[in-house]
């Protein structure tokens, strides 16, 4: 029981290194941003599992209730600001991906560098 | 008995995640990466992030996912098989994983109320909120009032975002200029009304989701919700009437002139709180000073800067969904 304790921090990490082996290992632009969404999702899970205090509930105060626990409220406003604007940054560079693909005609690493090597 | 499952949600989360990595048709990969926020959406909700919850739920399983499938319409939809070996790769990536989780051994265990991230300002941010602010959701108080300078950045750069794709995408291709493309029995403009099911189920889900959205935006103080959910929900049920109907219906009822106006506009009513502010007295976005109450200037503050907020986010995610969905007609 103790040990499920930490159980969230390894799969952040664990995720946290899948979207990272996406990113270095892939040739696919596109590919690269998933693992890249994927590695961002990694962050927000660490800092929302920070947020949770045992026997805590969402930080909505209820009128006339005084001994509950609330969780922290900090992480939450963090990472609610955080994923709007991982969306807008994802929608970027999607869109500097489809003039990649207008520009080269492809949208794979390997093929894009040998364009731009001079023969 | 919530452990369970927790510990079940986050073992299927590592194994979609592993699926969108393998998948070699990136179709494929960007459905599974849906499912990934919403089985990440469950997550929050159980470690009592219901705002977050909500936000992952319309923004990572929704927006990201039509935004995604329309820069794949535009490039390939598989990816190229290569045969490079990945051992390198695979040991770097093991070996910081396993740094990673010798790390979280120091960390406090989940749960823990004596962990230092709860020592902090966030008692101060739960004991005040009430007096200080009179509004029940801690959240939108500390998003909104506390730190609102952090929040008004945040708004910028999703401006900023906006405009980026836009220009990038202002750029026309050379080729393929003739507009047979953009009448209107292209496929693009009658949408799926050919399709009797999506287009029934469609029509009587999206005045629900547009409700809904006006109550996340408007009841966001008092229950899990505010500006950033409500826009992104709202621009989820303008996608979906775009995709049932066709873009150029979904363009006639907001057209994109007016997303420009809604996007820039959202974000100068939240500056405009914060000088009216300073004019009246105060510091930049202390509202206090809005009312003869403090706590009652507070309350106009934040549900002002949360419908700016709600504005810039909806027109913005409407106009780079629009950039997108415009780009194949060139």
């Amino acid at each position: 029981m103790e040990l499920l304790g930490y159980y969230n921090y390894w799969v952040f990490a664990i995720v946290l290194m899948i979207g990272f082996y996406a990113v270095i290992v892939s040739n696919n632009l596109i590919k690269k941003l998933l693992g890249l969404a994927i590695f961002q999702s990694a962050v927000f899970l660490m800092y929302i599992t920070m947020d949770k205090v045992e026997g805590g509930t969402a930080p909505i105060i209820q009128a006339g209730v005084t001994d509950q626990i609330y969780s922290n409220p900090l992480p939450q406003v963090l990472i609610l600001t955080a994923i709007v604007v991982g969306v807008s940054t994802t929608a970027l560079g999607l869109a500097i991906v489809v003039r990649i693909k207008e520009a080269y005609g492809t949208i794979e690493e390997d093929e894009i560098l040998a364009q731009d090597r001079p023969s | 008995m919530i452990i369970i499952f927790a510990v079940f949600l986050l073992t299927l989360l590592v194994i979609t995640a592993i699926g969108i990595v393998r998948a070699e048709n990136l179709f494929v990969a960007v459905m599974l990466t849906s499912i990934f926020s919403l089985i990440m959406a469950a997550n929050f909700f159980i470690l009592d992030a219901a705002d977050v919850a909500l936000t992952e739920a319309a923004i990572g399983a929704g927006v990201t996912t039509v935004i995604f499938l329309g820069a794949l319409s535009l490039t390939a939809e598989r990816e190229k098989k290569v045969d490079v070996s990945r051992g390198l790769a695979i040991c770097v990536v093991v070996a910081t994983a396993l740094v990673l989780i010798y790390a979280t051994f120091d960390k406090p265990r989940l749960g823990d109320p004596e962990a230092p991230v709860h020592q902090h300002v966030a008692p101060w941010y739960l004991s005040e909120t009430e007096t200080l602010i009179g509004i029940p959701n801690v959240v939108t108080a500390v998003l909104g009032s506390y730190r609102a300078y952090d929040t008004l950045g945040e708004v910028f750069v999703v401006l900023a975002a906006c405009i980026g794709v836009l220009f990038l995408f202002s750029a026309r291709r050379e080729k393929k200029n003739d507009n047979t493309l953009n009448s209107l029995t292209s496929p693009k403009s009658i949408g799926l009304q050919h399709h009797f099911i999506p287009r029934v189920v469609g029509r009587i889900l999206l005045p629900f989701i547009i409700l809904f959205g006006l109550y996340v935006q408007f009841h966001g103080e008092y229950g899990p919700g505010g500006g950033f959910q409500a826009g992104a929900i709202l621009a989820t049920g303008i996608i979906l009437f775009a995709l049932l109907e066709g873009e150029q219906r979904a363009l006639a009822a907001i057209p994109s002139r007016a997303l420009l106006w809604m996007v820039a506009g959202g974000a100068m009513l939240y500056s405009l709180v914060g000088v009216v502010g300073l004019l009246l007295g105060g510091n930049f976005l202390d509202y206090s000073v809005l009312s003869t109450d403090p706590v009652f200037g507070q309350q106009i503050g934040i549900i002002l800067i949360e419908l700016g907020v709600g504005i810039t986010v909806c027109g913005a995610l409407l106009s780079i969904f629009h950039a997108f969905a415009a780009r194949e007609n060139y």
